[in-house]
């Protein structure tokens, strides 16, 4: 394994995408984003100077439209499959006042 | 002979000609699927009263003759990753194990609108991010051609379900081969379509440059029907293209002479099965021996393809699933303190190892310092993959290659190196990456009698040459599974 993923890369990319790992868990990502990695350095073989990166293979333009509800109130809907509701809206924890975790 | 055992065109018209009912079919559709389930396990949930009430306004619409469809009233399995109003959409996840759809998925309502009947949803790898389905919450689906071996992935469930004769064909996903290595592994057809024919308005996101909508059946002619059926333009769809040309079932002719087909070398080199290798060769010589103009050429960045495949599916996950977090919809966990500790909680209780995996990586090669050097890099590796396939297309309209570097793998041999598994995907990610249609067909089984498929990739728009080159392959394939 060339690359090597420190403990603090592993916390730091669970803090980005928002995921709590056990210790284990942890230590398992490490090992496979470094496998991983030492893999897709096979992109620096290229020469990829002066080539622009593709994001959409087509040309793709903005579609508009007129502002008119056509979809009518989804509320009910919306609701549905909320895992916390009060009243009309999703219930969610208190977020103002309270230490960022 | 049971109505399962027909092909999707062959059923329609049965029904149209009155020699079964719209009810008898979808019947024993569920009844094979009674039947098969405990053994297979192609579907997370069936949709049964639904069905059998479409069946009621299909037979009646047939029967007065607004409906004159070729697929009306053939009862059709949709992956779980295409939302469904009314029927539980759980992409294989614990995330969405209760998740209900307000709205259906666009290919799904086309499909409904020509009066196929939706029977169930099908098993697939967790957010479709796995070859085998075994990453699903719902548990590992079965190859029915041997069920100690895996179905492929992540579109498992729909290959197994055609496979299995539970129903006569499918919907499928493919972000980087889902839809064509599943149907290798199954012995049965699928599609992969230009990126952009198929809405994906109701699909969960994958990778969104990546993902494309398609059919799986039993053969070309249903997949062309149902492609014809799904294929429109969508203004829900930010990336839907009109096209004018996707009546593709114009393409099923038996004749290939003067088309030139191109075998790009890397893709028959070491990490492909003896057996698969031969098969595949075998399949273009049966297409020579019709006229086609065979030629072996250098494909030069066939290696770079997947790794830049991984980079940039695993990085448009981790933006995709960043929805997930506990609030509108999905799992939610209990016992935490504050919101930024709820979304971490449900997000790590509901998402499994494989996800995460490839969640992380993508926030890593996203990540602040990382970004040049690994997602801008594989952003301009797809440049240059597109480039050659574009030299290629100059000289080819279409280019055969294995749909998979072996046959299907045993239950749970690939779970413990994920790396191997990504390796199954080498001959299909390119694809993907270029926007290009591609088609799997069965030519052949190895000796332990699993199925081997033949794919056929075309230049963007060119669905009609593959699936004319795949058609002609198959009027003229040995019988492969008998």
């Amino acid at each position: 394994m060339k690359n090597r993923i420190s403990d603090e890369t592993v916390a730091y990319i669970g803090i980005l995408a928002k995921l709590e790992l056990s210790e284990e868990e942890r230590k398992r990502a490490g090992n496979d984003m470094a496998n991983m990695l030492d893999y897709m350095d096979k992109l620096k073989e290229l020469d990829t100077s002066g080539v622009a990166p593709t994001s959409h293979l087509f040309p793709t333009e903005n579609v508009f439209r007129e502002d008119i509800v056509t979809n009518g109130d989804g509320q009910k809907d919306a609701l549905f499959n909320a895992p916390a509701k009060k009243e009309h809206g999703f219930l969610a924890p208190k977020t103002i006042g309270m230490e960022e975790g | 002979m049971g109505l399962m055992q027909y092909g999707a065109l062959a059923l329609g018209k049965k029904i149209r000609k009155k020699e079964a009912s719209v009810l008898e079919a979808v019947t024993e559709a569920l009844d094979a699927i009674q039947e098969k389930e405990n053994v297979i396990h192609s579907f997370v949930t069936l949709s049964d009263t639904y069905a059998l009430k479409r069946a009621k306004e299909v037979q009646k619409q047939i029967d007065d003759g607004t409906l004159v469809s070729p697929l009306a009233g053939v009862p059709v399995a949709v992956k779980d990753n295409l939302c469904t109003r009314g029927i539980r959409t759980t992409c294989g996840s614990k995330m969405l194990e209760h998740f209900v759809p307000a709205y259906t998925a666009e290919a799904v309502s086309r499909l409904e609108n020509a009066g196929a009947i939706v029977i169930g949803k099908t098993n697939m790898d967790e957010f479709a991010m796995g070859s085998t389905t075994e990453t699903s919450y719902f548990g590992a689906t079965r190859n029915p051609w041997n069920q100690e071996h895996v179905p492929g992935g992540s579109s498992g469930g729909s290959c197994a379900a055609v496979a299995a004769q539970e129903c006569p064909c499918a919907l499928g996903s493919d972000t980087g081969g889902s839809i064509r290595q599943p149907a290798a592994f199954c012995g049965v057809t699928g599609i992969k379509p230009t990126y952009g024919t198929v809405s994906r308005y109701g699909l969960v996101a994958y990778g969104s440059s990546l993902d494309q909508i398609g059919p799986i059946a039993r053969d070309v002619s249903d997949c062309a029907a149902v492609l014809e059926a799904i294929a429109a333009w969508d203004q829900k769809d930010a990336t839907s293209i009109a096209r004018r040309d996707m009546d593709v079932t114009a393409a099923l002719v038996d004749d290939v002479r003067g088309m030139k087909i191109g075998i790009p070398k890397a893709y028959f080199g070491g990490g492909l099965n003896r057996e698969v290798k031969e098969a595949v060769l075998a399949a273009a010589e049966t297409l020579k021996e019709k006229g086609a103009i065979t030629e072996e050429f250098e494909f030069d960045l066939a290696e770079y393809a997947l790794p830049a495949y991984y980079v940039i599916a695993c990085a448009e996950a981790s933006s995709n699933l960043a929805r997930f977090d506990g609030v509108r919809y999905g799992y939610r966990a209990s016992g935490y303190e504050g919101l930024h500790a709820m979304y971490k909680k449900s997000r790590s209780e509901g998402f499994g190892p494989e996800v995460k995996r490839r969640i992380m990586l993508g926030a890593f090669v996203l990540s602040a310092g990382y970004y040049d050097a690994y997602y801008l890099k594989a952003l301009r590796v797809k440049t240059l993959i597109k480039r050659e396939f574009d030299q290629a297309f100059e000289r080819y309209d279409a280019i055969l290659a294995p749909a998979a570097p072996t046959t299907a793998p045993r239950v749970g041999s690939s779970l413990s190196d994920p790396m191997q598994m990504y390796l199954g995907d080498l001959y299909t990610v390119s694809a993907n990456l270029a926007g290009l249609p591609a088609i799997s067909v069965p030519c052949g089984r190895d000796q332990n009698g699993l199925p081997i498929g033949l794919q056929l990739i075309g230049d963007c728009f060119q669905e009609k040459k593959i699936i004319r080159t795949a058609y002609a392959y198959e009027q003229s394939r040995k019988e492969w599974d008998a």
